[in-house]
C-alpha cells in the first residue's frame, strides 16, 4: 500500500477533544486523516472503508459511569461486528488517554484471548488523587510485537505528556501477579514511566503520575495490531510543543510523538 | 410491572480509594474521628418487566456490561416494586 493511499478514522463523540491535533499528525506525515463522528460511521456503515483507527483523547460521554464506559459499550453497541472484523484483519487500533480507556473497557485491551467479554484490566482514579498533566519521560520495553513501536529501539527513553485522571494502570489484585507475567511472556507491555536516564519510576510520584501497577503507561495486544497509551504522543509530535522549547540552543524539528505515528505507517505500508 | 432498582457499585476490598482518603483527611481536619470513608455510586433505575426474577436478572447484566468494571468493582443490588 501507497503512503498517500493510507486512510485513518479518527472517531468523534461528545467530549473527545485531541482529534484534530491527532489528525495534524497523520497529515504531516503525508496519510489521509479523517475526523469522522461515530454517528456518521454507523450510518454509513463505512469503518471497513478505513486502514487504521485511532480512539483519540477527551473525555468522551463526560467520563460519566467510568472514563470510557459509555463509549466502549456504545462501540460493542453499535458497531461490534464491524470492529471484531477490523481486529481479525489486523487492521491497527490505536488508543489515546481517553481511548487507552475506551480500548479497555471494550475488551480489546489487554486481551489475552482475543476480545474479553468483560474488561480484564481497569484504568482507575489516579494515586494521589486529582487531575494530573505534566511531561514525564517513558521507556521503551516492547521486543517488537507493537506496530506503533517497531521504530523505537528498546530501552529508549522518550519524553511525552500526560494530563488525566484516570490513569492508574491496574489488574485484579488476585491475579495481578500472573497477568503481569502474561503481558510480559506475549510482549504486550510497550512503555513504563521512568526517569530521565531510564530508571524505573518504581511508583513514584511524579515521575509515575498516576500510581499505575509496574509503572505501565501503555500496552498493547497479544498481536500487537492494538496499542493503547495515557500519555499523548499527539502533543509530542512538534519540536514546538515541547516544554523548554525557548532554553534550548538547537531542536530537532519533531517530538518523539512523532515515532508512534510514524511505526503505525511504516506497518501500515508494508503490511497492505 | 414497574421495578425500581438501586444498584450500589462499590470498590472491591483492598483497592485504594482515594476519593475516599482524600474525604477522610478532610473531615478529620474538621475535627470529626473518621478512620475511614469509601465512595462508592448508586444508580437509580426505573425498569419495566414482566417479573421480578427478569428485574433481577435485568440489573445484573446491567452491572457486568456497563456499570461495574470486575477488575475493581463490587455492585450490590435492591430490587422494589413501583407503588
Amino acid at each position: 500500500m501507497k503512503r498517500e493511499e493510507i486512510k485513518v478514522c479518527i472517531l468523534r463523540v461528545g467530549g473527545t477533544n485531541c482529534d484534530a491535533e491527532t489528525r495534524r499528525a497523520f497529515q504531516e506525515l503525508g496519510v489521509q486523516a479523517e475526523v469522522v463522528h461515530v454517528n456518521d460511521v454507523v450510518k454509513r456503515r463505512s469503518l471497513l472503508e478505513f486502514n487504521a483507527l485511532v480512539f483519540p483523547g477527551g473525555f468522551s460521554y463526560g467520563d460519566y459511569v467510568r472514563a470510557g464506559a459509555i463509549w466502549a459499550k456504545w462501540m460493542l453497541a453499535k458497531l461490534g461486528g464491524e470492529l471484531k472484523t477490523f481486529v481479525e484483519e489486523n487492521r491497527p487500533i490505536l488508543g489515546i488517554c481517553n481511548g487507552f480507556q475506551v480500548l479497555v473497557e471494550t475488551g480489546l485491551l489487554p486481551g489475552f484471548d482475543g476480545i474479553s467479554p468483560y474488561p480484564e484490566a481497569a484504568l482507575a482514579t489516579n494515586l494521589p488523587p486529582g487531575y494530573n498533566c505534566r511531561w514525564v519521560y517513558l521507556r521503551h520495553e516492547n521486543n517488537g510485537k507493537c506496530v506503533f513501536t517497531r521504530k523505537i529501539p528498546k530501552g529508549k527513553v522518550l519524553r511525552m505528556p500526560v494530563a488525566h485522571s484516570e490513569g492508574r494502570f491496574m489488574f485484579a489484585k488476585e491475579k495481578e501477579k500472573r497477568l503481569l507475567e502474561r503481558l510480559y511472556e506475549n510482549d504486550q507491555l510497550v512503555f513504563r514511566y521512568c526517569h530521565r536516564n531510564g530508571d524505573y519510576a518504581n511508583g513514584s510520584f511524579p515521575t509515575n503520575p498516576n500510581g499505575s501497577f509496574h509503572d505501565i503507561a501503555g500496552i498493547c495486544n497479544p498481536e500487537g495490531t492494538i496499542f493503547g497509551l495515557m500519555p499523548h504522543p499527539e502533543r509530542a509530535f512538534y519540536w514546538w510543543q515541547q516544554p523548554d522549547w525557548t532554553r534550548q540552543q538547537w531542536m530537532p524539528q519533531y517530538g518523539d510523538g512523532k515515532l508512534i505515528f510514524e511505526s503505525l505507517i511504516d506497518y501500515l505500508i508494508e503490511k497492505f | 410491572m414497574r421495578y425500581r432498582l438501586r444498584i450500589e457499585v462499590s470498590l472491591k476490598p483492598g483497592h485504594s480509594d482515594p476519593e475516599g482518603e482524600t474525604t477522610a483527611r478532610l473531615l478529620k481536619e474538621l475535627g470529626y474521628k473518621v478512620e475511614r470513608v469509601n465512595v462508592s455510586k448508586v444508580y437509580r433505575v426505573l425498569l419495566e418487566t414482566e417479573t421480578r426474577e427478569e428485574a433481577e436478572e435485568k440489573a445484573e447484566e446491567m452491572c457486568k456490561r456497563l456499570l461495574a468494571n470486575p477488575t475493581k468493582d463490587n455492585y450490590m443490588i435492591v430490587i422494589e416494586e413501583e407503588r
